[in-house]
C-alpha cells in the first residue's frame, strides 16, 4: 500500500511488466476531488475519465479517473450509487475533463454536477435517457435520426463573423466539424464539435472474449494499431497475471516504432505539402510506401494490425527478416537526413513553420497534454524514457531512448520534434534487432474472471491508455481505449487563435489528431 | 536549392508500372493483360476527362484513408494517371467512402451523395464499408451506426480488405469505370 500527495487514499502497484500504475478507490466525490487538487497541484495530469455500469455485480456505477503524474499512473475509483449516479465537475481542475465528462455522460449516464451539461457523442441518433453501457440498454435498437441544435458559444463584437466547416472536409481526412469566429482572416474563436466518428466501440467490446477484443481495438485508430493493442494487451496481461516474453516484448516494441516513423512520414510530408512544397510530399510517401511495404511483406500487414495479441505477439521474425529491418533504418536514416537538410535550409518552408500554431508550456500542463504535441512546448514527458522518477517499461528500460524536445512550440518545432524521433526510432530498432533474446513470442493468456487491468502506451501522438475489467466468466465487461488526442484537440483551439484561417490546415496538421480514437 | 535538386535527379521517375502493381493482387482479381495501357484512354473515352472522386470518411477506423492516401504516392500515382481527387462533391464522378457509415454521418453522406452529379459513381471501400469479412460484422448495425455503405447509398463496387491494399483500390475504381460502361 503506497499514498500520494499526503492524501489519504491506499493505492496498490499493479503487478507485470506493463508501465507503471497504481490503483486505488475514493469513498466519495468530494475525496476525487480534493485528489485531483493535490494531483494538479504536484503537475500531474488527467489520463482519462469513463463509466461503468456495475448493477450486475451489485453495485451500482463506477467513475474510473486516471492521473497522470511524475513516476506513471494513477487509477481512481469511485462508486456511485445506483439512484443518483452523480461527481463533482473536475474540469475547474482540469479543463480538458470537459469532454471526458460529457462522454461520461452520453455512455452510462453518470453526469458531473456542474460544468458544460452540452452533450459530446450523442448528437440526435438515440434519446438523451438512453445510454448504450448500460446492461439493461439491450441491443440493436435505433430511433429516428434527429438532427440536434448544438449551442456553440457565440462570440460577439463587431465585424466578428462565423465559418462553420466540416463534419465532410475538403481533403482525405475523417469528418468533424469545425467554427471558426473570425474579423477579417484572423481567428478569434475556434470550437470543435466532434462525435461525428461514433460507431459504438465501446458497447460492442462488452461479451467479446480476449482475442476478439484485441481485434476490436486495432480498429479504433488505424493509425495506431500497434499503440491500442500493445495497450489492451498490457492491460488483460496485467489483469490475468501474463508476462510475455523479453522476445515478445522486443517484438513489439520494434512494430511499435514503425509505427511511430510511419505516421510521422507521412506527416512530414503533408505539412511540406500543406506549405505549398509537394515535393515534400511525394518524396516522404515514396520513403512511407518502401517503409509500410516491407512491414507487410515481413507481418503480412503493412500497418501490422493484428500483430501484437493478449499473451505477446502473433508473429515472428528470422534473421533474414530482422536484417531487412536493419538494413532498411540505415536507407531511410540517409534519405531523411537529405530531407531534413532540404526542409531547415527552405525559405518558403520556414516562413510557414516558423512561429506558426503556437502552444506553451503552461497550455500543455493546463490541458494535460502528452506526447509529440506536449515535447514540441517544451515538456520531456516520453513513457520510453527515464525520468528521475520513472522507469519505463521494458524493453524501453534497457534502451536508452532519448526522448526529442523542442521549446518553440510552434509548427516548426512539430516539425523538428518529428524528424528527431524518426531518428531515434530508427536507431532504436537496429538496437531492438540487435539485441532480440530467443524464446516464445505467444504465451497463453487463462482469462481471470472478475479482474481488470490498464495499460499505457507511448504511441506516436502520445500516451494510448486502456482499462479493461473481465466478468464473472472471463469475457470482457468493459473496455475503455483512451486517445491522446482528447487531450490535444482542446490546444488546437488554441494553437489557431491569432492566426489566419488558411493557416489551419497546416497547424491541424502538424498535430495531425485523431477523431475516430477520440469519437469511438 | 542544390540538395534539391540533386533528390530530385537522383529520385528520378519511379511511378510503378500498372503490370507491377496488379501483379500483388490475385491472379483471379487481375485485369486482363494489357488493359492498364487503356485506362486513361478508357477514362477518356467514358468521361471525355479525368476522373474526378470525392473521397467520403463516413465512420472508418483511419485505417483506409491511409492507403487511399498512399494511391497519391509516386509509385502509385493515381493523379499522373488522370485520376484526381477533388475537393466538393459537385465536382466528383465518383463517391470513394469509407468506413461503417455511423448515424452522425449518415445524413452527411446522403446529402453528399444527393450533391453528386448524375451519372455518378460508388465505391465503397473496407472490410467496414461492405459489412464483409471478419471485420465488417464487428461494426455491422447497432445504435450508433448504419453498418455497410449501401444501406444508406447506392453502391456500384464494392473492395474488400482490412484495409484494402492501394492496388485493390485502384482495381476498384478502374472496375467501377468499366462497369459503368458496360
Ligand atoms: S476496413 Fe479495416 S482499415 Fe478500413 S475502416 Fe474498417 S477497420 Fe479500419
Amino acid at each position: 500500500m503506497t499514498t500520494f500527495f499526503d492524501e489519504p487514499i491506499e493505492f496498490t502497484l499493479q503487478e507485470g511488466v506493463g508501465a507503471p500504475v497504481w490503483l486505488g478507490t475514493v469513498p466519495d466525490g468530494e475525496a476525487l476531488e480534493a485528489f485531483a487538487v493535490s494531483v494538479h497541484k504536484n503537475d500531474g495530469r488527467i489520463a482519462a475519465i469513463w463509466g461503468s455500469d456495475e448493477r450486475l455485480r451489485g453495485n451500482g456505477f463506477r467513475l474510473v479517473v486516471v492521473f497522470g503524474f511524475e513516476s506513471g499512473h494513477l487509477q481512481v475509483s469511485l462508486d456511485l450509487p445506483a439512484d443518483k449516479p452523480v461527481y463533482p465537475d473536475l474540469s475547474g481542475i482540469f479543463a480538458t475533463a470537459n469532454r471526458m465528462q460529457r462522454a461520461t455522460r452520453d455512455m452510462v449516464g453518470i453526469a458531473s454536477v456542474g460544468g458544460d451539461q452540452r452533450p459530446w457523442l450523442r448528437h440526435g441518433a438515440w434519446p438523451a435517457d438512453w445510454y448504450p453501457l448500460r446492461h439493461d440498454a439491450g441491443e440493436g435498437q435505433s430511433w429516428p435520426n434527429e438532427p440536434s441544435d448544438y449551442a456553440f458559444l457565440q462570440v460577439g463584437g463587431e465585424g466578428a463573423h462565423e465559418i462553420p466547416v466540416g463534419p465532410i472536409h475538403a481533403g482525405i481526412i475523417e469528418p468533424g466539424h469545425f467554427r471558426f469566429s473570425v474579423i477579417g482572416e484572423r481567428v478569434l474563436r475556434l470550437e470543435q464539435r466532434l462525435g461525428y466518428q461514433h460507431k459504438g466501440v465501446e458497447k460492442r467490446f462488452i461479451g467479446l472474449a480476449l482475442d476478439g477484443g484485441a481485434r476490436l481495438v486495432g480498429r479504433i485508430s488505424g493509425d495506431s494499431t500497434c499503440a491500442y493493442a500493445w495497450a489492451y494487451a498490457s492491460a488483460i496481461e496485467a489483469a490475468c497475471d501474463v508476462e510475455p516474453t523479453g522476445r515478445a516484448l522486443g517484438l513489439r516494441a520494434l512494430v511499435l516504432e514503425r509505427e511511430r516513423v510511419a505516421n510521422h512520414l507521412g506527416d512530414l510530408g503533408m505539412l511540406g505539402n500543406d506549405a505549398a512544397f509537394s515535393f515534400g510530399l511525394s518524396q516522404f510517401f515514396r520513403l512511407k510506401e518502401d517503409w509500410v511495404e516491407l512491414s507487410g511483406r515481413l507481418f503480412g500487414h503493412r500497418f501490422m494490425m493484428d500483430r501484437i495479441v493478449p499473451g505477446g505477439v502473433s508473429q515472428d521474425l528470422d534473421a533474414d527478416g530482422l536484417a531487412a529491418i536493419t538494413e532498411q533504418c540505415i536507407v531511410i536514416e540517409k534519405e531523411v537526413r537529405a530531407l531534413k537538410r532540404i526542409y531547415d535550409e527552405h525559405a518558403g518552408l520556414q516562413d510557414r513553420f516558423l512561429t506558426t500554431g503556437p502552444i506553451g508550456p503552461e497550455l500543455v500542463r493546463e490541458l494535460s497534454l502528452t506526447g509529440m504535441a506536449a515535447r514540441a512546448s517544451g515538456v520531456m514527458l516520453d513513457g520510453r524514457a527515464w525520468r528521475q522518477d520513472y522507469t519505463p517499461p521494458p524493453p524501453y528500460a534497457g534502451l536508452g531512448v532519448r526522448p526529442a524536445v523542442d521549446e518553440r512550440g510552434d509548427v516548426a518545432a512539430r516539425v523538428e520534434v518529428r524528424f528527431l524521433e524518426v531518428f531515434e526510432s530508427l536507431r532504436l530498432m537496429q538496437k531492438l534487432a540487435a539485441s532480440l533474446p530467443g524464446g516464445p513470442v505467444r504465451l497463453e493468456v487463462p482469462p481471470k474472471p472478475d479482474a481488470q487491468g490498464l495499460g499505457v502506451i507511448e504511441g506516436w501522438r502520445g500516451e494510448v491508455v486502456v482499462g479493461v475489467a473481465l466478468d464473472g466468466r472471463g469475457k470482457l465487461a468493459r473496455v475503455h481505449p483512451h486517445d491522446p488526442s482528447w487531450q490535444i484537440w482542446p490546444a488546437l483551439e488554441h494553437a489557431v487563435l491569432r492566426d489566419i484561417v488558411p493557416d489551419f490546415p497546416l497547424i491541424n496538421k502538424s498535430f495531425n489528431l485523431s477523431y475516430t480514437g477520440v469519437d469511438l | 536549392m542544390i540538395p534539391l535538386l540533386k533528390r530530385i535527379i537522383r529520385t528520378g521517375i519511379i511511378s510503378r508500372k500498372l503490370p507491377a502493381i496488379l501483379a500483388d493482387v490475385p491472379a483471379a482479381q487481375a485485369p486482363q493483360a494489357g488493359e492498364h495501357e487503356r485506362l486513361q484512354d478508357e477514362i477518356l473515352n467514358i468521361l471525355g476527362r479525368a476522373l474526378t472522386i470525392r473521397e467520403v470518411d463516413a465512420g472508418s477506423c483511419n485505417g483506409c484513408e491511409l492507403e487511399v492516401h498512399a494511391l497519391n504516392n509516386p509509385y502509385y500515382n493515381l493523379e499522373g494517371r488522370g485520376i484526381k481527387f477533388v475537393a466538393s462533391p459537385r465536382h466528383a464522378d465518383m463517391l470513394l467512402v469509407t468506413g461503417p457509415v455511423t448515424r452522425n454521418m449518415e445524413n452527411a453522406l446522403k446529402v453528399a451523395y444527393d450533391c453528386t452529379p448524375d451519372p455518378k459513381l460508388v465505391v465503397a471501400v473496407g472490410d467496414c464499408g461492405g459489412g464483409c469479412g471478419e471485420v465488417g460484422p464487428m461494426f455491422a448495425e447497432n445504435y450508433a451506426s448504419c453498418g455497410k455503405v449501401s444501406n444508406v447509398i447506392p453502391v456500384d463496387v464494392f473492395v474488400p480488405g482490412c484495409p484494402p491494399t492501394p492496388a485493390a483500390l485502384m482495381q476498384g475504381i478502374l472496375a467501377a469505370i468499366k462497369g459503368s460502361k458496360g
